[in-house]
């Protein structure tokens, strides 16, 4: 910025034991805010220089205290418009203009003009025959930079009359700094290749860095927080050896969703107002015929050990489409594949992690389409404790380890559990995962 | 999950013992219920109708608001609940219920007619009755817990309750035009017709929801004693003649229904936990049901069941091991009367616990009464090499390597309006092979999205306010109507974002060279959705798998976007 002028400065300094910017702008013929500037600029390379803050006061002229210079004061001029045979007030008023006004009672409390009442209209006469325009000339002063001149009377009248106005200006003093130097040496900002290769690092003077301000942020890509606790959850589940389910199939029938679950058909869940039905495509057609006869049996007279729910079961009720309220509707089917399977049914370990739907009106804290989070483990011979066994291990892997188990009721799982964890972080107990999978390779394979 | 109300300083009264609030969310927490909420009466009226003045002479005597299972009609109580906790602690046996045969039975008749509109009913006696203003109150309470739950809000079963000494029997159950119905309703001056009823309660905040179960038929169920007195008009309203009052001794008690089995289990569950105000507790009166065709039923049925089960089984299925009487011990503090018989236990299934229909109903109870934070921690024991799903991995990766190349993850709505994949679009709905919703509750969820693209464009609309450049991508399913499928629909994984190049080569998709087979390339085309001249279908091995390009400025102003936007979508399965 402005280098020579920087350079100039500092030359100035070199003889001259103290400056003032305000001096120096003049001396350079150069406006005051360059010479800040400059200053700045030097001081921002070390401390080449003292800079002590000064304020100055100095009174100037108002564009109206200007008009008065140059044509004479507003009193004066009145005086002026007044001719020796008198003037009727209101044709004074008239001709003197804006400032008629006061002119003609400064003029009056002066002494310099009467108003003859005794005549109609009322006259105004000169009562003196000349006057001396004091104001006039003492503004002249002012405009000659004389102003400290003026006693403080005056000035404050003048203040007042708004014909003159006080401006303060901030100026630096400045004097040789203990880095003085006649030049400003330019600092590095950054160590270059070639400086390592050529040593000049070592004599170089290197800008100081702004600790203070954030770094620039890197151009990234994000990945969506939901979806990065589904990846977490299906690490976990990897990890405790389950395998995934293909649950790419959001279409489902109320067979595979309701019945094949022991979902009753007139069970509220079913209702209209709790799942999002289909109307195109609006019917399945295909299903395992003899998996369908043994879950119709149990629905109405009962079978494999249980009463059943005493109802005449109707096949289309559990061929209407729906979206699938729970992906439970996959490990259904999965766990049928399973007991069919070619070789017999093994032991195994199935998740999911994947979209549900539920004909909800949304709120803070529902939507109509969320995440649902599934484990199915399936052998002989399981127990209750293996599954909260298992719960535990998944939630340690969380980081929580402090749960409680309460007995709860699903329709299609028996035993059935919701758990409480304790969350560190809030400091409370708070509820879980509400139903839990458990018991119905018995019933329905 | 039904929730009851109870005066805390009852139920404790009735339990015998006060508790902190903290000591009875712990019992009720072993037991299987919830302690939801600490309140007064005064500030659930101010909570309902938000009206301080109306709560004003209301009581400020704490109530416990209790979370009660779905399925356990015998705790929608004051004296169920205490019974089932007084059990559970051991502090009394279950109660055994009993028949007290009178000189002679009520009948009740059921009409051939009701067969049109609610074809059964069943009945029963509860005599020496004292009520207090609590029991009377807890009496009407359950009536409409079993109302909203059970009963499907009075489609499927209604309950009447009756001073019988007001009342002669035999009575008659019938089916009659409305306009031949005519009496006085619970609480009214006046007599009304079947149809003037109609119209006076549609009006009246509680009782106009169940005027439509019969409204529009032909004929109206009414039940009669002998002298033609109508005791109700199911499941509108009772008869103002019988109702019950704290003076009443014998109460006749009816339900209809449209369901039997339900009907039967209402019955069952009220003479259960209110024939412990009768003079001999927990004795019913049966009535004699007439059908119609002739034979006769008794009711209630008050079926004790008995279930085997083996001792090994069960503690082998909870995975404890305890001996045969504790485990009996256990069950019978669950209402479940058990004995040892060998290995095996026999299990006396009660008529208040018609939950139980399987053994595994049994075992649950067993675990409950053990306590689930008792039961020792295992694994199961068998070992699985665990196996991804090949399309997930394949998302997972490739969500990984479209971010770290500078993209942002959205997740947007799988449902949206029809407009959304169709006008905004510039694409005919009708022509889509798009899934739709039978019953929206908004516009917003009138069909199954068959491309990502409005998703995305509706996350820029909310996002207009960030500095561009904004890269946005999305890997989820859409799903398209595919006859061949078994429900008729299918989903498929899709990719949208502006990186076709890089992720072809991660998918090791070679650009197909003019002379080679195999690989990814365009194929200009026009499509309505994008800028003429600026649109490409994504092909490989021969076979459209998606579409690149520019947006439509009126694809744009339909989603109210202002800058311009390029997108890629194309399907990855065929990648998998």
């Amino acid at each position: 910025m402005h280098p020579d002028l920087t350079e100039r400065i500092l030359q100035h300094l070199e003889t001259t034991d103290k400056a003032d910017t305000l001096d120096l702008a003049a001396l350079f013929a150069e406006d005051h805010q360059k010479i800040v500037g400059s200053l700045k600029s030097i001081q921002a390379h070390g401390e080449l220089v003292t800079a002590e803050t000064v304020t100055h006061k100095s009174l100037g002229l108002t564009d109206e205290g200007r008009s008065v210079v140059e044509h004479g004061s507003h009193e004066a001029l009145v005086y002026d418009l007044v001719p020796p045979e008198g003037i009727a007030q209101a044709a004074l008023m008239t001709a003197g203009g804006a400032n008629a006004k006061v002119g003609f009672s400064k003029a009056m409390s002066h002494g310099w003009i009467l108003v003859d009442k005794s005549v109609t209209p009322p006259l105004v006469r000169r009562k003196v025959d000349t006057i001396t325009d004091v104001v006039r000339s003492q503004l002249q002063q002012v405009a000659l930079g004389k102003g400290d001149q003026l006693p403080a009377k005056e000035v404050a009248d003048f203040k007042k009359r708004k014909l003159l106005q006080e401006t303060t200006t901030k100026s630096f003093v400045l004097a040789r700094g203990p880095e003085f130097a006649t030049t400003l040496t330019k600092l590095e900002t950054d160590l270059t290749v070639e400086m390592l290769a050529n040593g000049l690092w070592d004599q170089l003077k290197f800008k100081a860095y702004n600790f203070d301000a954030l770094g620039a942020p890197p151009t990234r890509g994000h990945l969506h927080p939901l979806l990065k606790v589904r990846t977490e959850f299906r690490q976990i589940f990897l990890e405790m050896g389950f395998s995934e389910m293909p649950t790419n199939n959001y279409v489902e029938s109320s067979f595979w969703n309701f019945d094949a679950l022991y979902q009753p058909q007139q069970h509220p869940a079913r209702d209209a107002h709790d799942t999002f039905f289909v109307n195109h495509p609006a019917k399945s057609h295909k299903f395992p015929q003899d998996y369908l006869e043994r879950v119709k049996k149990v629905h109405s007279v009962g079978g494999y050990g249980s009463k059943g729910y005493g109802y005449d079961w109707k096949l289309e009720e559990a061929q209407k489409n729906l979206l699938r309220t729970h992906t439970t509707a996959v490990s259904a089917r999965m766990l049928y594949k399973l007991a069919n399977q070619e070789g017999g049914f093994k032991a195994a370990k199935y998740f999911s992690i994947d979209k549900v739907f539920r004909n909800e009106t949304l709120d803070a804290t529902h939507l109509a389409e969320f995440h649902q989070v599934e484990g199915v483990i399936a052998d002989v011979g399981l127990t209750l404790g293996d599954l909260i066994g298992t719960l535990y291990e998944f939630f340690r892997k969380l980081g929580i380890t402090q749960l409680e188990f309460k007995p709860a009721y699903n329709p299609y799982t028996e035993p059935s559990m919701e758990i409480f964890c304790y969350h560190p972080g809030l400091a409370k107990w708070i509820e879980d995962l509400h139903l839990i999978e458990y018991g119905i390779i018995d019933i329905s394979v | 999950m039904p929730t009851i109300g109870v005066k805390r300083d009852l139920l404790f009264e009735a339990l015998g013992k006060t508790y902190t609030d903290d000591e009875f969310q712990d019992l009720c927490f072993a037991f299987g219920l919830e302690l939801d909420e600490v309140t007064t009466e005064k500030q659930m009226l101010t909570k309902e109708q938000g009206d301080v003045a109306v709560a004003a002479n209301a009581c400020e005597e704490i109530i416990y608001r209790i979370d009660i299972p779905a399925n356990r009609y015998d705790l929608l109580c004051l004296e169920g609940l205490v019974t089932g906790l007084l059990v559970f602690q051991g502090k009394l046996k279950p109660p055994k219920f009993q028949f007290v045969e009178p000189a002679k039975r009520q009948v009740l008749k059921i009409d051939p007619s009701t067969a049109q509109i609610r074809p059964y009913a069943v009945a029963a006696v509860l005599r020496n009755v004292t009520f207090t203003q609590a029991s009377y109150n807890s009496f009407i309470d359950l009536q409409d817990k079993l109302h909203q739950n059970i009963c499907r809000k009075r489609t499927l079963v209604a309950i009447g309750t009756h001073d019988l000494d007001t009342l002669q029997g035999p009575f008659s159950y019938e089916a009659l035009a409305p306009n031949q119905i005519k009496f006085k309703p619970l609480n009214q001056t006046k007599e009304m017709t079947g149809s003037e009823l109609m119209d006076f309660y549609s009006t009246h905040a509680q009782l106009k929801q169940y005027l439509p179960i019969i409204r529009e038929s032909p004929v109206y169920p009414v039940i009669y004693d002998a002298n033609r007195v109508v005791l109700s008009l199911p499941p509108i309203i009772n008869g103002d003649h019988s109702k019950i009052s704290l003076k009443t001794k014998n109460v006749f008690i009816e339900c209809t229904a449209t369901d039997r089995t339900k009907a039967k289990v209402v019955l069952d569950t009220i003479v259960c936990l209110f024939s412990e105000h009768c003079a001999q507790k927990f004795t019913v009166e049966p009535c004699d049901v007439v059908q119609p065709d002739g034979s006769v039923i008794s009711y209630p049925e008050l079926e004790v069941r008995e279930e085997r089960i083996s001792v090994k089984r069960a503690n082998a299925y909870i995975g404890i091991d305890e001996p045969a009487e504790k485990l009996a011990d256990m069950l019978t503090r669950m209402y479940l009367e058990a004995k040892v018989d060998g290995d095996s236990l026999v299990v006396k299934i009660p008529p208040t616990r018609h939950d139980v229909i399987h053994a595994c109903d049994i075992y649950e109870d067993v675990a409950i009464a053990y306590g689930y934070n008792n039961i020792k921690k295992s694994l199961p024991a068998f070992m699985q090499i665990a196996k991804q799903f090949p399309l997930n991995k394949l998302t997972e990766q490739l969500r990984e390597q479209v971010a770290q190349a500078g993209f942002t993850e959205a997740l947007t709505f799988t449902l949206c309006s029809r407009d959304d994949i169709g006008r905004k679009l510039n694409k005919n709905i009708d022509a889509l092979p798009a899934v739709h919703i039978g019953n929206p509750k908004t516009l917003e969820f009138q069909v199954v999205r068959t491309t990502l693209l409005p998703g995305l464009l509706k996350t820029l609309v909310a996002n207009r306010k960030m500095p561009l450049p904004l890269k946005l991508f999305e890997i989820s399913d859409v799903v398209v109507a595919d006859e061949s499928t078994e429900v008729g629909a299918r989903n498929e994984r899709r990719v949208v974002h502006g990186l076709l190049d890089r992720v072809m080569q991660l998918l090791s998709v070679p650009w197909k060279s003019a002379s080679g087979t195999k690989g990814y390339y365009l194929q200009a085309t026009e499509d309505p959705s994008y800028f003429p001249g600026r649109c490409a279908n994504v092909m490989y091995d021969g076979v459209v798998i998606g579409k690149i390009g520019v947006l439509h400025p009126t694809v744009l102003q339909a989603f109210e976007l202002t800058t311009p936007c390029s997108a890629v979508e194309f399907t990855i399965e065929p990648f998998v």
